[in-house]
């Protein structure tokens, strides 16, 4: 990890060995299905217990200021430290990893599903009311459709950082962090193929997710793309 | 307890806070990466983000910035920055930079161009050249908005700066990563505790700003003291002004 401060630039290599990749394709693959399993769980269990205090929130107004609190400090701590601080506790497993790539989700995800809630409007819900509809019943079928569009930004905002993050758990140990594995094999070795290859996949995973989620609000928002274009 | 205590003692040792290793070193290697990359990041999106903020072109180029800068992940940029730049300074000055510019560009362009158009026609209507409008008008009610975006690009980079630790620069990373290595998790915390009070001075440092620099007119804060002492004693034309 400690790198010797004098070398500079890897100028005597190549930017890519390109037999390297074809040797190591085993090893690439199961870097980058371990970036998508540790985003897809961090946001995952993320976007669940967001929901929950979400739920808290809107019906126990109180509770917004705190939980708002927490989770800010919880994404203003450097993410270099976070992986780090939990060390103690959970030693250099995936799970330390884990639990601060979803505490890097919370406030995202608590913020934009409240907005979204809050932005539903009132003559909405009261009409959702004078049909008949109970207040789950509502929640699910008014309440949280409607505010889809605003959710899955957050959603989005939440995936690309997470994406972002995972790189820095290879901190952890040879084996973690993703793509990461390569982003620091790179520089532990001076070894640019990996370096280039890891920090390019993390870029094209963060676009690729980001484009699947804006698709997925097109498939399951389409009166926001009518009223577009009625507009 | 004894971790607090432990901490106490850490800040308390002269030795860390003199030499290379120490305190004050790695405080001024830090800022000195949050302050270029800041100082680089303001002349590139403040100039921008008024001038588009200004033409009358459609208002998607500031959303779609916004949505690319976050999509880039800092560690990866200092990675690539590596490649061609070696190890040190220059790779994490352009992923600070990179982080900083979307923010500061997002809210210039937002803040100019939401200045109301009856507000710029009428300053218009009273002969101001375009130089002026853009000095006693547009800047003045932008400016909240803007000082805003360049607080959070200033509180992302001081937290993000961190990670040029791991491409041989030094700063407060430093003692995050090398606690790290020797698990001192004493070591790693005083180096979040630094970090983070540099966050808050920054926050503070801008809330401060906000305040002085701010229009009176643009504020919630209502009528002054002395206005209303005025209003009070009835002299209705002096408050007015």
């Amino acid at each position: 990890m400690v790198l010797p401060g004098s070398i500079l630039a890897q100028v005597d290599q190549p930017l890519i060995r390109w037999p390297w990749i074809g040797d190591h394709l085993a090893l690439i693959g199961a870097a980058l299905l371990q970036h998508l399993m540790l985003t897809f769980i961090a946001v995952g269990i993320g976007f669940a217990l967001s929901m929950v205090m979400a739920v808290i929130a809107i019906r126990f107004h109180v509770s917004y200021a705190p939980i708002n609190a927490v989770t800010g400090v919880m994404y203003a701590i450097p993410s270099l430290a976070l992986f780090i601080l939990l060390t103690p506790i959970t030693g250099l497993t995936t799970l330390t990893a884990e639990i601060a790539l979803i505490s890097y989700t919370l406030q995202i995800l608590f913020r934009s599903i409240v907005a979204g809630i809050d932005g539903v409007p009132a003559p909405v819900v009261e009409s959702a009311r004078g049909m008949g509809f109970t207040p789950s019943k509502r929640f699910l079928r008014i309440e949280l459709p409607l505010a889809l569009p605003v959710i899955i930004s957050g959603l989005r905002i939440a995936t690309v950082t997470t994406v972002g993050l995972v790189p820095i758990a290879g901190l952890l140990g040879r084996d973690q962090g993703g793509l990461g594995q390569l982003i620091f094999d790179g520089l532990n070795r001076f070894f640019n193929t990996p370096l280039l290859l890891g920090a390019v996949l993390t870029v094209a995973l963060a676009v690729t997710l980001d484009l699947t989620l804006v698709g997925l609000q097109r498939v399951l928002t389409p009166w926001t793309r009518r009223g577009a274009a009625a507009a | 307890m004894s971790f607090l205590h432990d901490l106490f003692v850490w800040f308390n040792d002269p030795l860390n806070w003199q030499g290379e290793n120490g305190i004050v070193h790695r405080l001024i290697e830090h800022l000195v990466l949050v302050g270029s990359a800041m100082a680089i990041s303001l002349v590139i999106a403040v100039p921008l983000g008024v001038l588009l903020g200004r033409s009358r072109r459609k208002g998607s180029i500031a959303v779609n910035v916004a949505n690319i800068g976050r999509a880039i992940p800092s560690f990866a940029v200092i990675a690539l920055g590596v490649i061609w730049l070696g190890i040190g300074f220059r790779p994490a000055l352009i992923a600070m930079v990179l982080l900083a510019v979307p923010p500061i560009f997002t809210l210039t362009f937002t803040a100019i161009r939401e200045v109301d158009s009856a507000t710029i026609d009428s300053a218009r209507g009273m002969g101001m050249t375009e130089a002026t409008l853009l000095r006693r008008v547009q800047l003045p009610i932008a400016r909240p908005l803007m000082l805003n975006g360049i607080r959070l690009s200033s509180a992302a980079v001081i937290a993000t700066a961190t990670l040029a630790a791991l491409v041989g620069w030094g700063g407060l990373g430093r003692f995050i990563i090398d606690g790290f290595s020797t698990r001192d998790f004493v070591e790693v915390f005083a180096g979040v505790v630094l970090v983070a009070a540099l966050v808050l001075i920054s926050e503070a440092t801008f809330a401060l700003l906000a305040r002085l620099t701010v229009s009176p007119g643009l504020t919630d804060r209502g009528p002054s003291r002395r206005e209303r002492r005025l209003r009070r004693s009835g002299v209705e034309g002096a408050a007015a002004a």
